[in-house]
This record gives structure tokens, sequence and C-alpha cells, in this order.
């Protein structure tokens, strides 16, 4: 099968954001890079599929600058046969990495499945699986925390909210979100990260994917931090007296209960 | 400027969510619904009494049982014939879903999860949250497509319906193709407890709650107050709670008028899905926990003590 991954790379969580003067992005200078979490299950579960079925190959793909190239080494370090990089600025929004992405796959080869993540964590869009599942006319299914393979096709499970889960057939090609819960992604060892230093990862430029600042239809602006919190109101007393009053407040004060 | 607010729907009442979009400050603009399924006509009047001008129904025996992707396709045939300038729906399971759908079909812009939303003559100002709620921007609209706009849940609060409005209604047909994906089975579960996606309070048990038995104390406090169960990733993966319920950067993001957390550290991961929530709460027995910076109201106790108390004083009230 040809199996492939779109990974994205986000700055790791623990990262304290910090805005660019201008005020239209962050400041990327001490930011640590990594993949976003659910990209992570993304990957996983191409190598699980990939290792069941004799032949297969697992490309991973990532749309953004020079520095996603470590993300790329980092999902061959996990285990993928091979990464390919579309050279676009980190800002591209969600139409344009879903165009690219369907375009590099439409040159690589005919795919089988795309693996992507439910949603990214830095733009937390949850776009660009489905428009690239619309671009390549594939149907999609988001959201999954369960696949069953079959012959062609794949019966997956997914969350709607509510604790309901619905089970979805589809009939392969087809892009799949991942969802916590369907795997537990591997770690690369150290072994295999030196081995993927070497490795080569392929471009493919905006030019060779036919992409252009025309296809933009959305950009961020004028970021802003959260306002500073007041500080927390501790309430005292005897835990008897701390829950009265807190009801209080939630009855009283805020009116929710 | 035109505005087509999808209607989502279950069992023949309106999603509260899409109640609230009609409460978002949309100036002077002409306010269309669409609603898809089957049977839908009923829904026409709330939504004109919501203030919709107009009602189009789309109705189709293939969209009761269906897919996303009948909806999408469905809605993909109706909305150029309305012909709207913004398209809104509410950041739910359906609207995540259906949103980008819509957006690569009419090759829209598309804005997801907003949580300040402008009309004001011809231009649409949203704003949503980035790096999980650690900051937030603004979506500038580079060219003049058609925009597609999902809002978080909670943003805007639901009008009160206008016995006196009605709204013109019109039906639309579509042609589904055969559909490529099959729904099997809704497998339902939750039973009465509201989903932490859609409640207006969460209480939220952590680590150290201990065992699965113990969130008894969380469930029944929560039962007073009429609020979702929700559960640190740390608890999920002791196996006290269902994945559905955690809260966090890899669980639920969630956004409620009050968040009660109740022994929960407060680990950057945890307030990732739950710091745009309006009030927060946390019980914690040590004062140095993380969750106190973000919180609005702290009590530093053992919570095996004051969560017990917390609904029994909420009982008293209530049966006052
Ligand atoms: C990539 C990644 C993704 C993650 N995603 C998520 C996520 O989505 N959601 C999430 O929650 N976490 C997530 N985590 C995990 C996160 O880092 C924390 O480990 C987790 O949130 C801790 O859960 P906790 O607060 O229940 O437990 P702990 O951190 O162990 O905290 C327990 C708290 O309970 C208090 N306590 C103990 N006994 C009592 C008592 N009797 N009464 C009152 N208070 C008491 C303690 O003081 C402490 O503050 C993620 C981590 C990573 C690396
Ligand atoms: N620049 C990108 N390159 C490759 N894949 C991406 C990119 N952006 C998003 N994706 C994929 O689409 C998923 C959803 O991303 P988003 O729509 O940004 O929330 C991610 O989890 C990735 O699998």
């Amino acid at each position: 099968m040809n199996i492939f991954v779109c990974i994205r790379q986000v700055p790791d969580t623990t990262t304290r954001i910090k805005l660019r003067e201008d005020g239209n992005g962050i400041d990327e200078a001490d930011i640590q890079w990594i993949i976003s979490p659910h990209d992570e299950l993304a990957i996983e579960e191409a190598l699980q599929l990939r290792d069941r079925q004799p032949g297969s190959t697992v490309t991973v793909l990532s749309a953004g600058p020079e520095r996603v190239t470590d993300s790329l080494r980092m999902a061959l370090a996990m285990g993928a046969d091979s990464a390919v990089r579309l050279d676009l600025p980190g800002d591209a929004d969600s139409a344009t990495n879903a165009r690219a992405l369907a375009a590099a796959i439409g040159k690589l080869g005919a795919a089988d499945i795309v693996f992507v993540g439910k949603e990214a964590i830095d733009d937390g869009a949850g776009a660009v699986g489905t428009m690239l599942a619309v671009r390549l006319g594939f149907p999609s299914i988001n959201v999954v925390n369960g696949i069953e393979y079959g012959e062609g096709s794949v019966t997956c499970r997914r969350d709607v909210g509510g604790g309901n889960i619905e089970i979805i057939e589809t009939p392969l090609p087809a892009v799949i979100s991942a969802q916590v819960g369907l795997n537990e992604p591997r770690y690369a060892t150290a072994l295999n990260i030196i081995k993927a230093k070497k490795k080569p990862i392929d471009t493919i430029t905006a030019d060779e994917l036919g992409i252009t600042e025309a296809d933009r239809k959305t950009r961020l602006r004028n970021f802003e931090l959260p306002p500073p919190k007041q500080p927390c109101r501790l309430i005292e007393g005897s835990p008897a007296e701390q829950a009265n009053e807190l009801i209080r407040v939630l009855a009283e004060d805020i009116q929710a209960i | 400027m035109k505005i087509l607010i999808i209607a989502e729907h279950k069992n023949g009442t309106l999603a509260e969510a899409t109640r609230e979009l009609f409460g978002l400050s949309l100036g002077q603009a002409e306010i269309h619904a669409v609603v898809a399924g089957e049977e839908v006509a009923p829904l026409a009047e709330p939504l004109g009494q919501l203030g919709a001008a107009k009602v189009h129904l789309v109705e189709s025996p293939a969209l009761a049982g269906g897919t996303g992707e009948s909806l999408g396709q469905a809605l993909g045939q109706v909305v150029p014939q309305i012909g709207p300038d913004v398209v809104l729906a509410a950041h739910t399971p359906q609207g995540r879903d259906l949103a980008p759908r819509l957006a690569a079909t009419l090759d829209a812009a598309l804005a997801t999860d907003c949580i300040q939303l402008g009309c004001e003559g011809e231009t649409v100002t949203a704003r949503r949250p980035i790096y999980a709620g650690k900051a937030t921007a603004e979506v500038e609209f580079t060219d003049d497509s058609l925009k597609v706009i999902t809002v978080r849940p909670r943003t805007a609060k639901a009008p009160e319906p206008d016995a006196g409005r009605s709204a013109e209604v019109a039906t639309v047909a579509v042609e589904l193709s055969e559909q490529k994906t099959a729904l099997k089975e809704i497998i339902a579960g939750g039973g009465e407890r509201p989903d932490v996606t859609e409640a207006a309070i969460i209480v939220t048990g952590g680590r150290s709650l201990g065992s699965a038995e113990n969130f008894s104390i969380i469930e029944n406090f929560a039962d007073t107050i009429g609020a979702a169960v929700g559960s640190s990733r740390a608890a999920v993966d002791a196996g006290y709670r269902p994945y559905r319920d955690q809260v966090g950067q890899t669980g639920k993001v969630v956004s409620p008028q009050v968040y009660i957390a109740c022994g929960v550290s407060g680990a950057i991961q945890h307030l990732a899905g739950m710091r745009t929530s309006k009030h927060i709460v946390a019980i914690n027995i040590d004062p140095e926990a993380p969750i106190f910076q973000l919180a609005d109201y702290g009590i530093v106790g053992d919570l095996f003590e004051v969560v017990p108390l917390l609904a029994e004083a909420a009982k008293n009230r209530n049966g006052s």
C-alpha cells in the first residue's frame, strides 16, 4: 500500500508564547519545535499498517520552511520510509496547505490511504485533512480513535460528542484524521535518530506544486496575549464554611447555579 | 451583507450552539438559515423567532442516516444558490466536520473556532485562539471569497425567541450522488449527564481521586448542580475515567461558564483545554499548585472533605 502521513511542526506545548513587535506573529527565537501530538498518532498508525501489509511504504509530508526538516527526520527515525518537505511559508493558511499537500500526493503516486492529525495544536483549526480530502476527491473520516482494516476499505470509530460514537465505513483511498486513543505512538530510539540524520529529505517547491500567494484566503494578524489574570481569591475558613461560601459565590456572584 | 447560519438539530430541536449564533453582533446583516435533514420544516418557526429573515429547508432522507459527506455535499449545492457572503456554523463536532468540506468545495476562506465575531457594513472581523489559548489572533480575509466561519459554543448568549417574528420559508432541492462513506452504527454513550463540550459547568477530577469509584464524589457534586464531569489525562490514563471526559490539549477543549478543578495540578497541557473558561475554581490541597495561578476562586483543602460538603451545600441551597 502507498501510505501517506501529513505532519505539521508546532511549538512544544510548554513554550511560553512571545509576540513579535509588530503584533502579527510570534517570536520564534527560543521555540522548541515538535511534531504536533495528533500527527504522531497518524505516523504510528501508518507504520503499523505498513508492517502488516508487506510491500507497503510510508511517505511523510510536511509543508513549511526549512526548519520542518527536523520533524520529518524525527518521522524517519520513528520508521517512515521517506519524507518530503513542501516549501511553503510557516504562515500558509489551511486552504494553501491543503492544496499543496494534494498536489504533492498527486505527484508522488497513487495514495491508498492518507493519515493526518485531528487538529494541529498551534492553529487548532482541524481543517487541513478534510480540505485535502476534498481536493483529492477522497472521502474523509475525522476524529478517529479506532480502525479496522478490510479489503480495500476501512471501518472507523469516531467521537461525535455527547459521549456518542459513530462507526463509519469507507472504501479506500481515504483520508483519516487521528484522535487520541487510536494507538500509542512509539519513541524514536537514539540510534534511529542518528541514522535519520543522514537520510535524504526531498523538497518540492511551491512553484512545482503550482501554489502562489493568490491561493491564500486568510492571514492571522493583531495577535494578543490573554489579559493578565486577577489574583485568585482564596476562600478561607473551615471546610464547611469554604463549601458554603463557594456555593454562595456560584449562585449569587456568578449566578451559575 | 447576507449571512447564512447552518442550523444544527437533533430530535426535532435546534442545538443550543446554533441558537447562540443568533446572539452574535451581526449588525445590519440579512440573516438566513439553512436546515438540512428529514422533516425539518417545523424548525423554520423557531429559526424565524430567533431572527432569521429566511429559512431554507433541505429535505432528503439520505441526510437523516448520513455521514458528514452527505451533509457536505448537500450544502455544497445549496450554499451557492442562496449566495451568502458568510456561512456561519457552530464549532461542534458537526460544524468542525462540515466547515472545511464546504470551504474546500466552494473555494471559500475558512476561519474555525472563532471566539469573537463582528459584522459592520461589509466588513467581517473574527478572532480565534491560537497556541491552545495562549494567544488570540484576528483572522484577516485576504480576498472577497465567501467566508465559512465556525464559532466556539458559548461565545454569545442565545437571544430570547420573539414570538412576533417569523421567517420566509423556501425549499431547496438537492441531488445527492451515491455516498462513499456509510454510517454503520451509532453507539450512544453518556447517559443523563451533559458532555463536557456542551455543559455550562464542569467539575473535573484529577489523578488525586485515586480510583474510578472515588469519582462518585465528583459525580455527586456535578449532578447536584447539573454539571458535566471532566477528567485530567492522568485520571484517564489511570483508568478512572473514559477518554471522552478528558480535558486538555490532547482531550477536549472546553469553555464553560464555570470550571471547577478538583485535585488537578494545572499542567500546561490541561490548561490548554480549559483556560478560556469564564470562571475557574480550583480545589487543591497544595497552595503552590499551578492551577491557582489561573483560578479566580480557590479552596486550599482536601477534596475528599470539601467536595462532599459542596454537594451538601448546593443541595441545601436548592432545597431552601
Ligand atoms: C503531549 C502531552 C499531552 C498531554 N495532554 C493532556 C491533556 O489533554 N489533558 C491533561 O489533563 N493532561 C495532559 N497531559 C498530561 C499533563 O502534563 C499532566 O501530567 C496531567 O494533566 C496531570 O494530571 P493531574 O493534575 O490529575 O495529576 P497531578 O499532576 O499528579 O496532580 C494531582 C494534583 O492533586 C492534588 N491533590 C492530591 N491529593 C489531593 C487531595 N486529597 N485534595 C485536593 N488536591 C489533592 C495535588 O496537589 C496535585 O496538584 C499531556 C502531557 C503531554 C506530554
Ligand atoms: N503544514 C502542514 N504540513 C503537513 N500537514 C499539515 C500541515 N498543516 C496541517 N497538516 C495536517 O492537517 C492536520 C490538521 O491541521 P489543522 O487543520 O492545522 O488543525 C494536522 O494534524 C496535520 O496532519
